[in-house]
């Protein structure tokens, strides 16, 4: 992967690419600072989703016209950047999806179905989304296998002895995020996955906070599946990948059945495509997949080093602000994190306070996150999360700051 | 005050605030804080109204063919929206209440600073009011 060399981001060259970021709310700037749930897109997206239905819209694969064979093109292209973007060894190892969630679900479900047996244990952790939850409490239910969780620690880091105490000959599968979303804390998932393999383990990684944040060596990692959120790293929603090991796929039955997954079909029996089309049954989400390559070439471009970069010192200063302000209780302080900040403020709702400082137009996220059993860990209900991305700014987080400091005042 | 009057006093009171969104969410909370709390022990699962993504409790009892609310909420905001429902609508009688139009959440734009989830969580608690209502309406037509 060619990265430039560090250097300081130009942000109003930067913010300019950006047209939703130029807008008014509720009388204010757009502070935008739920970039967890979803960031924004660059022109250069939009440009592309556009272009691409008024100049090469067709079904992919199948035709013979020429709209067809630049719609498929431009949709295996993006296969191809994405194969760079990780480091995949085979291009065929890059499966389309309708996103993290779509694609371990496909992992769970069509590894779990042929080899997950009764007695097995699938090891999570305690810092998962619920869709690195649900879709293996789903096949250990069907299979009777059984979840393990890997505990962490009040400052949310996983505890790994506790982990390498919970590996087997029994351990199937090990599904960790990269990166949480709730925390922010980046896990050390090389010897974790390292770990799961000394006991035959296959290992999933959630990576849909990570793709846009760190670097990804799925090679390198020796990962088994990497899931990534195309919605999350600039690029269109409704589209992600599945990389899996090659071995791995091509022992896997379909996941769905339909067109394109198909070689031959007859009504006694079908013989299946070979991979990646074994798994994306159907016409696929080509527009935005199109449009996820410029995504990653936005993200190549300015170099993930210094989007880190720019991103670990918005958080240290977001860290510094927040826990100044009296009553504020910051949630995740891991030593290693992305840029996601979590925090309460004792006696005051995290709805009330993202419903305040929406009326300055600063967009947080409140809830659960969809991580529950993690706010139980910590004994609470749901937290305000500010997450940052490449296009924020301190003056940002000072009017973060500054709205949450009126409303501790307002209501304390 | 009749409902009516009542919610004229309201959309009065928020046209003060010049459609200040700020302001506006600070008043409503203002409005909750001065709502007394319930009771801890009637936080319970069967007065949750249901519908709202804050929990919001709700009781009612019956005077002399008068209904009276208590409520409460763990969050501010929404103990300010249920505080202008308990206005509004104690003292009046079930059939008032079931036939009541309520326009004053229109008037005073409501959804622009509340936002769709919490207008759900909003006609949740109206509907429960006038649950409320018609129970005790058809309790009195059994007795009698």
């Amino acid at each position: 992967m060619n990265t430039p060399a560090a250097i300081e981001l130009n942000l109003e060259k930067i913010r300019k690419q950006f047209p939703v970021l130029h807008q008014q709310v509720n009388g204010n700037p757009l502070v935008y600072l739920d970039n967890a749930a979803t960031n924004q897109k660059p022109k250069r997206v939009i440009d592309a989703l556009t272009r691409y239905y008024e100049h090469d819209n067709a079904n992919i694969h199948r035709g013979i016209h020429t709209l067809a064979e630049r719609a498929t093109k431009a949709y295996e292209e993006t296969r191809h950047t994405m194969q760079r973007f990780i480091n995949a060894k085979h291009v065929e190892e890059i499966i389309f999806t309708r996103g993290v969630t779509e694609s371990i679900n496909l992992g769970s479900s069509s590894y779990g179905r042929a080899f997950v047996k009764a007695g097995d244990e699938i090891i999570i952790s305690g810092m998962e989304h619920h869709s690195n939850i649900v879709p293996w409490q789903l096949i250990c239910e069907e299979k009777g296998a059984i979840i393990k969780v890997i505990p962490l620690s009040e400052v949310g880091e996983l505890d790994l002895d506790a982990y390498q105490k919970l590996l087997s000959g029994k351990t199937k599968v090990v599904a960790v995020n990269h990166a949480s979303n709730s925390l922010g804390s980046i896990n050390p998932i090389k010897e974790i996955i390292d770990l799961a393999h000394q006991v035959g383990a296959v290992v999933l990684i959630d990576g849909a906070q990570s793709s846009a944040h760190l670097p990804i060596d799925v090679q390198a990692l020796d990962c088994d599946f990497y899931c990534i959120s195309s919605h999350k790293m600039y690029g269109p929603t409704g589209t992600g990948i599945l990389y899996g090991k090659k071995e791995l796929l091509e022992k896997m039955p379909p996941y769905m059945g339909g067109g394109e997954m198909i070689k031959d079909v007859t009504f006694e029996k079908t013989t299946y495509n070979d991979l990646p089309y074994k798994f994306e049954a159907g016409t696929p989400n080509i527009a935005d997949v199109v449009a996820l390559n410029e995504a990653i070439l936005f993200i190549n471009e300015l170099g993930k080093e210094n989007i880190a970069n720019h991103e670990a010192e918005l958080l240290s200063y977001a860290a510094k602000k927040l826990s100044s302000i009296p009553s504020v209780r910051l949630i995740g302080t891991a030593r290693e994190k992305v840029s996601v900040q979590l925090f309460v403020i004792d006696g005051i709702h995290h709805f009330d306070i993202g419903q305040m400082l929406d009326t300055r137009g600063i967009a947080v996220r409140t809830g659960h996150h969809c991580t529950q059993p993690l706010m139980e860990r910590y004994g609470i209900e749901g937290t305000v999360r500010a997450s940052f991305s490449v296009y924020n700014t301190k003056e940002e987080i000072d009017l973060l700051a500054e709205g949450v400091e009126r409303i501790v005042k307002f209501l304390k | 005050m009749s409902i009516p009057q009542t919610q004229d006093a309201i959309i009065d009171e928020f046209s003060l605030l010049d459609g200040d969104m700020e302001m506006t969410v600070f008043y409503i909370m203002e409005l909750g804080q001065k709502l007394p709390d319930i009771k801890e022990s009637d936080r319970t699962e069967d007065n949750i109204v249901k519908g709202c993504q804050s929990k919001v409790w709700m009781m009612a009892r019956l005077e002399n063919d008068k209904i009276y609310f208590e409520a409460d909420s763990n969050t501010a905001i929404t103990k300010g929206l249920v505080s202008l429902l308990i206005r509004i609508f104690n003292g009046q009688s079930p059939d008032v209440i079931l036939n009541a139009d309520l326009y004053f959440m229109k008037k005073i734009g409501m959804e622009r600073f509340i936002g769709t989830q919490r207008s759900n969580g909003f006609a949740a608690m109206i509907k429960q009011m006038k649950f409320y209502a018609l129970a005790f309406k058809t309790q009195k037509e059994i007795a009698s």
